[in-house]
């Protein structure tokens, strides 16, 4: 069990990870994270946040630099059952024979002897993590049975009942509905005001300045971290996404001569549609983007 | 006829006794292997103890411990393969158990044995010598022990390796203890259906109790009742048939998977059917 009194914090100084066939996938990567944060992990496919992620849980050794949990290295946090770990969907077999409450007990199994078996205590925080999500009338389905949002909240149980103070979550919003969506991040929020660590992987751009009070920019090192409102710039996400950013600016100035009004649109994959004053489709005409262009709304 | 002969035969209530139990060891491993994908590995295994089987005779030791050595070794040099090239796992695995398998036809018959090859392709539960069923017992129910001792850290290695990592789980551990296992259990199974039939004994159980059940104790014990049933009744009809009994096993075992396949009250051919239509 965690040791509440303990102040928490994350470490990674001067990182680099190779793999085996000589790829590195991180190097000179440095950020720290204290209690009380929700960090976003934003960057492209391939960028190193799996590495990191990985890292962090202790899974790759780094081939030089360190990375430290509360001062301590990696292993210890790992025995004291410090981070928790929510899986992307598609990482998990649904056609297993195990129940929610059974996945949510799992979360217990790194506090309990030996063989496994539950103690009382077990079973009370099984269900309070289950009612903190807000699904204790699904204790008894099998997990394949749950709708996508359903299934992403019982991971969120596990690391509850886990007690772990740092928790990763990777890609969270992918398949799930606008009500789990906010009842995620209502959690993550609560967890924030509980000194807990948040780092959350994502690549819902839009969502980061809602509910994330950090950012870590990684693409194969930390390009640029802190708080969001500093970090979301313009500047540093092109800096992080390279040409892979789709650009639209709207420019919603009323006369010629005015003050400009532009309101600039920035996604990373999805291409937004676009309607016209007259409701139809527009041509958005983007490819990946070589310069910011310019959706010229006036006729 | 007379239904109740074969049971006079002691031969025959031996083979059942120990039918029953060499299908409960199993049945449990099966459950882990159909869940984990490891059906192949099952099959690699069973084919690569035969040059352990043949060098244990050689070395004067019990042809168990030749059978586990070389088993275990055909899974890691196929790990270890599989690390330093390109090719893909269930290529190298094809590749090294067929060598494995290969290797020991050669050796059989270079060298003079009063093993009978056909005992150990085929299986022989009506005529186990008194020293292999020893074997047989201890290799099943050392193996049963452990397997239903670790079975919640089993389970949570297979369903998510990556969770049992971060709660300060040895997965290698539990990877090598998995196969470790899984070699123990095909030494238990050698003599009652030999080593080209006992990859049925640890797929089909636990896939007739994964289309019967949604629950992981329920789908052990599902299995395990499978597995007894199919071992009892072939071994029984196939006293009938004059037929060779781990093959009437194994084709028992296989009718109750296809009647599993159909009837099955919510995965089953017809139930999903319903539910779709």
């Amino acid at each position: 069990m965690s040791d509440d009194s303990t102040p928490l914090s994350i470490e990674v100084t001067d990182v680099t990870v190779a793999y085996t066939n000589g790829n590195v996938a991180l190097r000179d990567t440095t950020f720290s994270l204290h209690s009380g944060t929700v960090c976003a992990l934003v960057g492209v496919n391939g960028s190193g946040k799996s590495t990191l992620f990985k890292v962090i849980m202790g899974f790759l050794k780094p081939a030089k630099g360190t990375v430290s949990i509360g001062g301590r290295p990696v292993k210890e946090a790992q025995k004291r059952n410090l981070v928790a770990y929510v899986p992307q969907s598609e990482e998990v077999d649904w056609t297993f024979p195990v129940s929610v409450w059974d996945v949510v007990m799992m979360g217990r199994y790194g506090s309990m002897n030996f063989l496994r078996i539950p103690r009382e205590e077990d079973r009370r925080i099984v269900k309070e993590s289950l009612e903190r999500v807000g699904m204790s009338e699904f204790k008894d389905r099998q997990i394949g049975e749950l709708s996508g949002g359903q299934k992403k909240r019982v991971f969120l149980a596990r690391a509850l009942a886990q007690r772990g103070r740092i928790m990763l979550l990777d890609e969270p919003f992918t398949g799930v509905d606008v009500k789990t969506e906010t009842a995620i991040i209502d959690l993550l929020e609560e967890l924030r005001e509980d000194g807990h660590i948040i780092l959350v992987s994502t690549h819902n751009l839009g969502s980061v300045p809602e509910f994330c009070d950090r950012v870590v920019l990684v693409n194969r090192t930390v390009l640029a971290s802190g708080p969001t409102a500093q970090i979301f710039t313009e500047e540093n996400l092109a800096k992080a996404f390279g040409g892979v950013l789709r650009h639209f600016k709207f420019d919603h100035t009323d006369l010629p001569g005015s003050a400009r009004n532009e309101v600039l649109l920035l996604s990373d994959d999805e291409r937004p549609l676009l309607l016209g004053h007259d409701g139809a489709p527009k041509r958005s005409g983007v490819g990946t983007k070589t310069g910011p262009l310019v959706e010229d709304s006036r006729k | 006829m007379d239904w109740l002969e074969p049971f006079r035969y002691s031969f025959m209530v031996d083979a059942m006794l120990i039918g029953a139990l060499v299908g409960t060891v199993c049945a449990v491993l099966s459950c882990y292997l159909v869940l984990k994908g490891w059906s192949l590995m099952g099959d690699a295994i069973s084919h690569a103890v035969l040059p352990g089987v043949v060098g244990a005779y050689l070395l004067g030791l019990p042809l168990a411990v030749g059978a586990f050595v070389t088993g275990l070794l055909c899974a890691t040099a196929t790990g270890w393969v599989k690390a330093n090239t390109r090719i893909k796992e269930d290529t190298v695995m094809g590749i090294i158990f067929t060598g494995l398998f290969a290797l020991g036809l050669v050796m059989f018959t270079k060298v003079q044995t009063d093993v009978h090859l056909n005992h150990i392709l085929f299986g022989n539960i009506l005529g186990i010598e008194r020293s292999s069923k020893i074997q047989t017992l201890v290799a099943a129910i050392l193996t049963l022990a452990i397997v239903l001792t670790l079975r919640r850290d089993l389970l949570l290695y297979c369903f998510d390796p990556t969770h049992a990592r971060t709660i300060g789980l040895n997965t290698q551990v539990l990877y090598y203890l998995l196969l470790a296992l899984l070699a123990g259990t095909i030494v238990a199974a050698l003599q009652a259906v030999g080593i080209l039939l006992v990859v049925a004994m640890l797929i089909t159980p636990g896939c007739i109790a994964h289309l019967l059940t949604d629950r992981f104790d329920r789908m052990l014990i599902v299995a395990a009742l499978s597995s007894i049933f199919s071992c009892v009744a072939g071994v029984y009809v196939s006293f009938f048939l004059d037929a060779a009994p781990g093959a009437s096993m194994v084709l028992v075992q296989a009718l109750l998977f296809a009647l599993a396949f159909v009837f099955a009250p919510r995965h089953g051919l017809i139930a999903s059917r319903r539910v779709r239509g």
